[in-house]
């Protein structure tokens, strides 16, 4: 399932980082942050639920850049 | 500039002005330390608060951490060594948050700069309710409906045309600026916009699946789809920073230690502590990190306004490579209609030879009593017709105005005991013999798009080393055409499954590095788009199957736009490199110069943040490509 989701972030470098941290995050099988449209595209593992999920990767993405927000 | 933004400013400007009030007063010891903290906290209280919670949360090497140890640094520095020059940390600071401030208002700006671009979005459909016009949301307007659309309005919705003509502007789609005519009848698509009458439209789609929905879906999921040089610029800034903080933090130690150990030299820790936080501040990667994005994004962008659509910032990379371009010949390189080009040896006047064909094949609905029916312009009073016979294979005999005439091929010819006069042209050719007397004879051809050839000559300008044309056509025609446009290949009387496999044979002649563009009309050559380097669709106005298959969508059926595409992907590309070397090259000089102690804290900002403006403002000019 992919799901696409609107982020607020400052800088390029911090939207790289979010992606990393989203890749990493299980459960996610691919995640894209898109910096210039301000959007995370999210391919969710099967039989996952996207909500918990993105829970976590909205706190592991904080962790990495503490500006950032992914309006869930 | 939004609340952030200007809170900010404020703050720079505040802190500026500090700066430059204490440097005209005369305190000295601690107070001159507390006065420059007011200044520097004020510009730099949020780096130091994230670089404290990037340590909590063990990110240490982010460019607020960076920021941070240098300007803290040399802070505690000039205290230790007692110069009570703090100017040159807080400038860091103030410079550094400059930067960002830059870099954000660039990018919202280049941001609402690209979508307005691309504001083809409709707000609002107007609906007919009880004899007042109504406006809804186009998302709740269910297919069938009929919509009213003013001229001055933007067609909200996929449609048919019920009543009403006008004429349409369609550049928001294809960048053509020349205006359409439409009809009752007529297919209307979304996002043109109405010029002149009043139009009722009955709608075919929903608005999630019209035109403008999907272009607009496709442009804005476009730069997800990331480059293999941004792809690149990625994994360089992941190993960079920490690489320079390494060597920063090795630069701080190691020459002081090998000055004092095997030199018997004062260590210098003053010195090469500077030189170390010089460093640091060069070593944020944004420069890079926000141009190359920021490029393809003003690229893609810029390429949508021109009426060329491109899936992903990889396919614009791949189509800046191109060196091969394969195209289908019917729909591409010509009309795809027949049309009637000569009629030879006329033994009547001509207009009269084509009304006798046109009357004789009145009835039937083959695509050529099509082609002559429209060269012949009027219309046909079948009344004149008496009985017709049509002979399989061979064409029909009529009596027309109480005249036997035939129409057909030399085999009809022949079986009349007609000696008809072969054609030298290429085509489909229609003999005509009236009362058992031969008068001549009409060919009918496929027409060559009018720009085709321009196009095929811009695309060897644009660096496109061979050019190559399939086609299902017969040989004779097939050559004929390729040689009138100078195309360099000919493969013809294919079959769709042979135009993949001369596709994929074209793919494994051809080196690896150099790719291959297929350029089809989207209508049923969908698996050889897929197969290429890079599928090309054009004329896909309205075609959901090309839009679906395709990586480049050309809005318009001109096959000029290829030529542009490739250019415009080109001066993209262009800009790329030129961020990535100027920003990387500027960065290594810079580092050099730092650790050899010629490079001072105020070239270490220009090499962050002067760079990166310059950066952002290159890949700006992606965005121009009306004069490509």
């Amino acid at each position: 399932m992919k799901k696409t989701y609107k982020i607020d972030v400052d800088c390029a470098n911090c939207a790289n980082k979010m992606e990393d941290a989203a890749n990493k995050t299980p459960g996610v099988k691919e995640a894209v942050v898109n910096f210039m449209t301000l959007k995370m595209n999210v391919e969710f593992e099967a039989g996952q639920d996207p909500k918990a999920v993105m829970e976590t990767v909205r706190a592991n993405c904080k962790k990495v850049e503490d500006d950032c927000e992914i309006f869930l | 500039m939004n609340k952030k933004q200007r809170t900010m400013l404020i703050r720079i400007l505040a802190a500026a002005a500090l700066l430059v009030a204490l440097h005209f007063l005369p305190v000295t010891g601690a107070a001159r330390f507390f006065a420059y903290l007011v200044p520097y906290l004020l510009v730099g209280y949020d780096i130091l608060c994230k670089a404290g919670k990037g340590i909590c949360n063990r990110q240490v090497f982010d460019e607020c951490f960076l920021m941070a140890v240098a300007t803290v640094g040399a802070i505690a520095l000039a205290l230790w060594e007692g110069s009570g020059d703090y100017t040159e940390a807080i400038a860091v600071m103030l410079f550094y948050q400059v930067g960002e401030w830059f870099q954000s208002y660039a990018v919202g700006k280049s941001r609402r700069n690209i979508s307005d671009l691309m504001d083809i979005r409709p707000d609002y459909a107007n609906v007919e309710r009880e004899g007042q016009l109504v406006q809804v949301d186009p998302d709740e307007v269910t297919i069938g409906t009929v919509l009213v659309v003013q001229p001055g309005e933007k067609v909200p919705i996929d449609g048919v045309v019920v009543e009403g003509t006008s004429t349409l502007n369609t550049a928001a789609l294809t960048g053509e600026s020349l205006p359409r005519d439409i009809q009752p009848g007529e297919e209307i698509i979304s996002g043109c916009i109405n010029l002149t009458g009043l139009l009722k439209v009955r709608t075919t789609k929903a608005f999630g699946a019209s035109t403008v929905s999907k272009i607009l879906d496709l442009v804005e999921n476009a730069s997800s789809r990331k480059a293999r040089s941004e792809a690149f610029i990625s994994r360089f800034a992941r190993v960079y920073t920490p690489a320079v903080c390494g060597a920063a933090l090795a630069l701080a130690i190691l020459p002081p230690l090998v000055r004092m150990g095997a030199l018997s030299l004062a260590p210098l820790w003053g010195e090469w502590i500077y030189r170390a936080l010089t460093f640091l501040v060069i070593s944020c990667p944004c420069a890079l990190v926000i141009s190359i994005p920021l490029s393809f994004f003003a690229g893609i962008g810029g390429a949508s306004k021109a009426g060329v659509l491109v899936k992903g910032s990889n396919y614009l990379e791949i189509l800046s490579q191109t060196d091969y371009v394969v195209f289908d010949k019917t729909g591409t390189l010509t009309q795809g209609v027949f049309d009637v080009v000569g009629i030879h040896h006329a033994a009547l006047a001509e207009g009269q030879l084509l009304e006798y064909a046109a009357l004789a094949e009145s009835a039937s609905s083959h695509p050529i009593s099509k082609s002559l029916q429209k060269a012949y312009g009027k219309e046909l009073d079948r009344s004149r017709v008496g009985e017709i016979q049509e002979i399989p294979g061979h064409g029909v005999l009529a009596q027309v105005d109480g005249h036997t005439v035939a129409a057909g091929n030399d085999k009809l010819m022949a079986r009349q005991g007609v000696e008809s006069i072969p054609c030298h042209s290429v085509g489909t050719v229609i003999h005509l013999a009236v009362d058992g007397v031969y008068a001549g004879h009409i060919l009918i051809a496929d027409v060559v798009k009018p720009t085709a050839k321009a196009a095929i000559q811009a695309l060897k300008a644009a660096g496109v080393e061979k050019t190559v044309m399939l086609t299902g056509d017969r040989d004779q025609v097939a050559r004929q055409v390729a040689g009138e446009l100078g195309v360099d290949q000919v493969y013809s009387q294919l079959l769709p499954a042979d135009k993949v496999e001369k596709v994929e044979q074209l793919l494994a002649e051809k080196p690896p590095k150099k790719k291959l563009a297929f350029v089809g009309d989207g209508i049923n050559d969908a698996p050889v788009l897929s197969r290429a380097d890079i599928g090309i669709a054009m004329g896909a106005m309205g075609s959901d199957a090309a839009i679906e298959a395709a990586d480049v969508v050309l809005m318009d059926d001109d096959p000029m736009q290829i030529p542009k595409a490739i250019r415009i992907s080109k001066k993209c590309l262009g800009i790329v490199y030129q961020n990535i070397v100027f920003a990387i090259g500027v960065k290594g000089i810079c580092l050099v110069l730092g650790a050899l102690g010629i490079a001072n804290m105020w070239l270490a900002i220009f090499a962050d943040v002067g760079v990166m403006i310059l950066a952002v403002l290159n890949a700006i000019r992606a965005l121009f490509v009306k004069n490509l």
